[in-house]
C-alpha cells in the first residue's frame, strides 16, 4: 500500500485506516466502523442524508469546491428516468496524488460513501470512472467491489435493508479533459470527452440522457464520517463554510513531500515548515503552487493565510485540488510557465478554438522566451493572450491554463526579463535542453 | 479477430454493466484492455470492437485518436514513461527523461530496434509526492534517479 510517513498535526478523518494491515479488506473495514453510517442512512430519509451534508459544509474535493450538499439536492427527487451516481477517479491534476491511495488503502470507505449518496439522491447503479493509467486500481476496486457483492454490501436488498445498488469500474485511456465533468459523461457514453454546454447540468441531464450525481474519490470518501458522526462535528474541523479536513499533497522543493490530512483553514507556511519537515537544502521559499497546476501561483510573501475556499479565492487564487506544490528560489519561472503550458497545449481537447489555439500559441512563446529568443512585447503580450482565453471556452480548461500563466507573468516579472536580449537562462539548469 | 477467454468474458460482463441499450459506453475501456492484451490497436481490432459495441468503425476509431493510451502502432516491450509535469520537474524529471533518451537511444514516441524498449514523455501520473515518477507499462516508480532507472532498464533486458 502506497503511503508515506504521517505526521502528527494531522487529523485523520478519511485517511484514518491508512498503514492499518490489510487496510482495503473488508474485514479490517467493518472492524474499524466501516458501514455502520450506511446502517444509519437507511435510517434516515433522503432529505435527512442531504441535510446533514450541507451542515458538514463539504466542498467538492476535485478542485471547483462546490458545496455538496447542494448538488446533492439539485437531482431532481422523482424522474422517469433511472439516475446515476458516477464517481470521478480521473485525478490527473498535476501536483495531485489523494485519491490514488484513498482506493489503494481504503476502498471499501468510498463503496460505503457511494451506497449513501444513491440512498440520498434515489439512484441504484454507480461507476467509478478511473483513469486508465491507474490501471492496478481498476483490478483493486474490482476486487474490493466482489468483495461487498460476496458479503451482501452491494447488489439486491444490501444487507436485508432493502435497497439495491450496482456499481461497476469504468476505465479512462489518457486525457485530462476528461476529469471536466460534462466531457467524462460523453467519455463514459463511448465518445471522445468533449465538454457539454451547461445548462443543463449533469444533476438533470447526465450520463445516457438521466439525472446524475458526480463526485470526487475523496468527497464521497468522507461522507460515512458525516453521516456517522455527524455533519456538525465535520464542519467544527474546519472553518466556516469550509468543512472538515482536506488531504493535501505536498510536492517539489521540501523536506518531507507526501500526502498529509489536515483541517481545512491550515496554515500554508506551518503546511511547509511544521507537516513538509522545512525546505529541501535549507533554500529560501519562491513561490507555491496551492491546488494544482490551474491555480494562480503565491509568492512567499503571500503564503501566510488559512488554506480555505474563501480565503484562496480572496487573494485571486483557489484552493483547487489539494496539490500543493512549493517551489524554492532557484526555480526559473520561466520554465516553470512553459511546462505548465505545455501541459494545457497538449491536453486541450480542440473543441473551443481560443483553448486549443491559445495554448499552443503560448507554449511557443514561452519556448521562446526561455529560449533566450524573447522580446521585451512579449512579457504584457503573453498576459494579454491569456486574458483573451478566460471565460471564452465550454469548460474550464482554458481558464486553467490561462490563470496560472498570467499570475506567473504579474508576479515574476524580474524572471522574464532575466532572458531578454538572447541572455541565457540564469538559473542553475540553464544547460538543460526543454524539450518541445 | 478473437481474444483470449478471459477477455471475452470480462467483455461481456463489460457490456452487461451499462443501460440497456448503452453498449457504446464500453467503446474505451474494451479498447484499453483489448491493447492490453494484443499490444496495440489495429483496423481489425477496431473492427471487432465495434462489432461488439453496435457501432461503426469510424466511431471507434475517432476515440482512439483522442486518448493518449491507445496507441495505432506497436510499443516497445517495456513502455518507458518519464513523468516531467510540475511537481516531477520540480525533482530533476526533465533531467531523468533526457538521460533515458541518451540510454535507450530513442526519442519520445520512439520504439529500440529490438523492439524491447518504448520511451514516451508523460503528463502529470499521480505519483508527485514520490517525484520524480517513471511508469514502466503500468508499474509505478517511484523517487528515481538516472542510477535507479539504469538498474530498471537493465534488469528488464536480463529478463528479455
Amino acid at each position: 500500500m502506497l503511503y508515506n510517513e504521517p505526521s502528527p498535526l494531522e487529523v485523520k478523518v478519511v485517511t484514518k485506516r491508512f498503514g492499518m494491515p490489510n487496510s482495503h479488506s473488508l474485514d479490517a473495514y467493518l472492524a474499524t466502523d466501516g458501514f455502520k453510517a450506511f446502517f444509519k442512512a437507511m435510517q434516515m430519509t433522503p432529505e435527512q442524508i442531504v441535510e446533514e451534508v450541507k451542515i458538514s459544509a463539504l466542498r467538492g474535493r476535485g478542485g471547483a469546491g462546490f458545496p455538496a450538499g447542494m448538488k446533492w439536492s439539485f437531482v431532481p427527487r422523482t424522474s422517469p428516468k433511472p439516475k446515476y451516481v458516477i464517481i470521478n477517479a480521473d485525478e490527473s491534476e498535476p501536483g495531485t496524488c489523494k485519491d490514488r491511495l484513498l482506493m489503494e488503502n481504503d476502498p471499501h470507505q468510498l463503496i460505503e460513501g457511494i451506497l449513501i449518496a444513491g440512498r440520498a439522491v434515489d439512484a441504484h447503479k454507480g461507476y467509478i470512472y478511473i483513469r486508465g493509467e491507474y490501471r492496478y486500481l481498476i483490478e483493486h476496486m474490482d476486487r474490493a467491489i466482489a468483495e461487498a457483492y460476496g458479503r451482501g454490501y452491494l447488489g439486491k436488498n444490501i444487507q436485508g435493508t432493502g435497497f439495491d445498488f450496482d456499481l461497476y469500474t469504468h476505465s479512462g485511456a489518457g486525457a485530462y479533459e476528461c476529469g471536466e465533468e460534462t466531457a467524462l459523461l460523453d467519455s463514459i457514453e463511448g465518445k471522445r470527452g468533449i465538454p457539454r454546454m451547461k445548462p443543463p447540468f449533469p444533476a438533470v441531464v447526465g450520463a445516457w440522457q438521466s439525472p446524475t450525481l458526480l463526485n470526487n474519490v475523496e468527497t464521497l470518501s468522507a461522507v460515512p464520517a458525516i453521516i456517522r458522526d455527524g455533519g456538525a462535528a465535520f464542519a467544527a474541523l474546519g472553518t466556516p463554510k469550509n468543512g472538515g479536513t482536506r488531504m493535501i499533497c505536498l510536492s517539489g522543493h521540501i523536506n518531507k513531500p507526501g500526502v498529509y490530512e489536515l483541517p481545512v483553514g491550515f496554515n500554508l507556511l506551518r503546511m511547509i515548515h511544521e507537516v513538509g519537515g522545512g525546505m529541501r537544502n535549507g533554500k529560501k521559499l519562491k513561490a507555491v503552487v496551492p491546488g494544482g497546476s490551474s491555480c494562480p501561483i503565491l509568492k512567499a510573501e503571500e503564503c501566510d493565510i488559512p488554506m480555505d475556499f474563501d480565503t484562496l479565492a480572496k487573494i485571486k487564487s483557489m484552493l483547487g485540488s489539494g496539490g500543493t506544490v512549493i517551489l524554492d528560489e532557484d526555480t526559473c519561472m520561466v520554465r516553470f510557465a512553459l511546462r505548465i503550458m505545455k501541459f494545457y497545449a497538449h491536453e486541450s481537447c480542440g473543441w473551443c478554438i481560443p483553448c486549443r489555439e491559445g495554448t499552443t500559441w503560448l507554449k511557443r512563446m514561452l519556448e521562446r522566451f526561455h529560449s533566450g529568443m524573447g522580446q521585451k512585447s512579449d512579457i504584457p503580450m503573453i498576459g494579454e493572450l491569456s486574458k483573451n482565453m478566460l471565460g471564452r471556452t465550454f469548460c474550464a480548461l482554458g481558464d486553467a491554463a490561462a490563470m496560472p500563466t498570467i499570475s506567473i507573468v504579474e508576479k515574476f516579472p524580474e524572471d522574464f526579463e532575466a532572458h531578454l536580449n538572447g541572455q541565457p537562462c540564469p538559473y542553475a539548469h540553464a544547460a538543460e535542453p526543454v524539450f518541445a | 479477430m478473437t481474444f483470449s477467454p478471459e477477455l471475452e468474458a470480462r467483455f461481456a460482463k463489460l457490456l452487461e454493466s451499462y443501460p440497456p441499450g448503452r453498449t457504446r459506453s464500453a467503446v474505451v475501456p474494451m479498447l484499453l484492455y483489448a491493447q492490453d492484451e494484443v499490444g496495440h490497436i489495429s483496423n481489425e481490432l477496431i473492427e471487432e470492437v465495434a462489432r461488439l459495441c453496435k457501432v461503426t468503425p469510424l466511431q471507434v476509431d475517432e476515440v482512439v485518436g483522442y486518448y493518449s493510451m491507445l496507441h495505432r502502432k506497436p510499443l516497445g516491450k517495456y513502455h518507458v514513461q518519464v513523468c516531467t509535469n510540475i511537481s516531477c520537474l520540480l525533482r530533476g524529471g526533465e533531467e531523468l527523461y533526457e538521460h533515458a533518451s541518451k540510454q535507450l537511444g530513442i526519442a519520445n514516441k520512439q520504439v529500440t530496434a529490438d523492439g524491447q524498449f518504448s520511451l514516451e514523455e508523460v503528463e502529470c501520473i499521480g505519483a508527485c509526492s514520490w517525484a520524480p515518477a517513471v511508469q514502466i507499462n503500468y508499474d509505478f516508480h517511484h523517487l528515481v534517479t538516472p542510477e535507479k532507472l539504469d538498474a530498471l532498464v537493465a534488469e528488464l533486458r536480463k529478463a528479455q
